[in-house]
């Protein structure tokens, strides 16, 4: 049978002080993913090895992982692309690692935490009323942007946020503008206190790599800079109409 | 092997490279782009340099229009202007993302945004021209 060589970046804090590379090899199997070989070398070869995973179908967001210097999900990645190999694999670029193909998240959830990706709503309408009704028009407005599944590809693809670690980011952003886009919400001013900041949409500076890599679609870099529009109309409309925000 | 005290057990945090920009393509296209304003910039302080020397003494003029057409100083405006041109292109094809206009529920193409904004610019660099040559 064919064999590839996988290089999978192991860094065991109890024992090591900083990442090296250990390279198994794995079977080249039409049929297999990253992922796969991944599992091949946790049960055949090296049980310690930790990685991060859970659908195997591009929709938990668990398994993204650099291949060869790219954030990928590694579910959705075929073994047989990087044929003859060898493959690298790392922890995704631009995040503290916590354990071998694990990286720290703790900050990302926070930055989701603080968007309020929620529909927010000054006064909730009684039930007795009925359901907040929309329009195919008005859902295609924030739809892409709700795909997002919180796999931080974005992030690692990001260099700002690489230089710049407090940088609120690609996903959190674009989750923000599908609660400001969603006609049912009223939250666009809270979020906007939260993200007309230095750290917040201002930090980027439009490298669209966020976007690029992407495996759902979704444009982050398309929302930053629409948010970017809408917070330099807004600075302009109290500038020039204080009384129009009282 | 055994837990020595050189090995924290905390999350262990990649340094970034000063050069993180030539490894990828990508990164140099980005940092090109953003270095390129400044021969933006460039062109403004040329530009109000100009705009004061009319303003001056006609001998002002001269002698800032003679030191313009010196070789050294057509070599910079070339490539001050490549870099322009570089810097506009690579913006205004990225216009469209960030202006998504809709009129009712249709949203005008993004080669329609792209295009008013190479057509504004056309339209006002014509006007400047002409004011120059006037």
């Amino acid at each position: 049978m064919n064999t590839i060589t996988i290089e999978v970046s192991r860094y065991r804090p109890e024992q090591e002080s900083e990442p090296a590379f250990q390279s198994f090899e794995v079977p080249l199997r039409k049929d297999w993913v990253i992922l796969d070989a991944l599992n091949y070398i946790k049960d055949y070869l090296d049980g310690t090895l930790s990685f991060r995973w859970s659908c195997r179908m591009g929709v938990c967001g668990s398994c993204g992982m650099m291949v060869n210097g790219t954030p990928v999900l590694t579910c959705a990645t075929f073994l047989e692309s990087y044929a003859p190999g060898p493959i690298r694999v790392e922890p995704l670029a631009n995040f503290p690692v916590s354990r071998d193909l694990i990286i720290e998240m703790d900050a990302f959830l926070r930055k989701l935490k603080s968007v309020k990706p929620w529909i927010v709503r000054k006064e909730e309408k009684p039930i007795e009323e009925g359901e907040y009704l929309q329009t195919p028009s008005q859902l295609a407005d924030y739809k892409q942007y709700s795909m997002c599944i919180n796999c931080m590809l974005c992030y690692s693809a990001c260099p700002i946020f690489g230089l710049e670690p407090e940088f609120t980011g690609p996903a959190a952003i674009a989750l923000a503008q599908r609660y400001n886009m969603d006609n049912r919400d009223e939250g666009a001013r809270e979020r906007m206190d939260e993200l007309s900041t230095e750290k917040g949409i201002w930090q980027c500076t439009f490298v669209g790599e966020c976007s690029a890599v992407c495996p759902k679609n979704v444009d982050p870099a398309g929302a930053i800079q629409r948010y970017k529009v809408t917070a330099t109309s807004d600075w302009w409309k109290s500038f020039l109409l204080p009384w129009g925000n009282k | 092997m055994e837990n020595t005290s050189e090995h924290s057990g905390k999350p262990f945090v990649r340094k970034i490279p000063i050069f993180w920009w030539i490894r990828r393509w990508v990164d140099l296209r980005f940092v090109l782009r953003e270095l390129t304003s400044v021969c933006v910039a460039a062109y403004c302080m040329i530009f109000l340099f100009y705009v004061r020397s009319i303003l001056m003494r006609p001998e002002a003029y001269e002698a800032f229009t003679a030191q313009l057409q010196s070789p050294v100083m057509i070599v910079v405006h070339v490539l001050l202007l490549g870099g322009l041109l570089y810097h506009s292109i690579t913006w205004f094809n990225l216009a469209p993302k960030a202006m998504v206009i809709k009129i009712g529920t249709w949203q005008i193409p993004d080669l329609l945004v792209a295009a008013a904004n190479y057509a504004g610019w056309i339209v006002i660099s014509f006007v400047l021209f002409w004011l120059a040559l006037n």
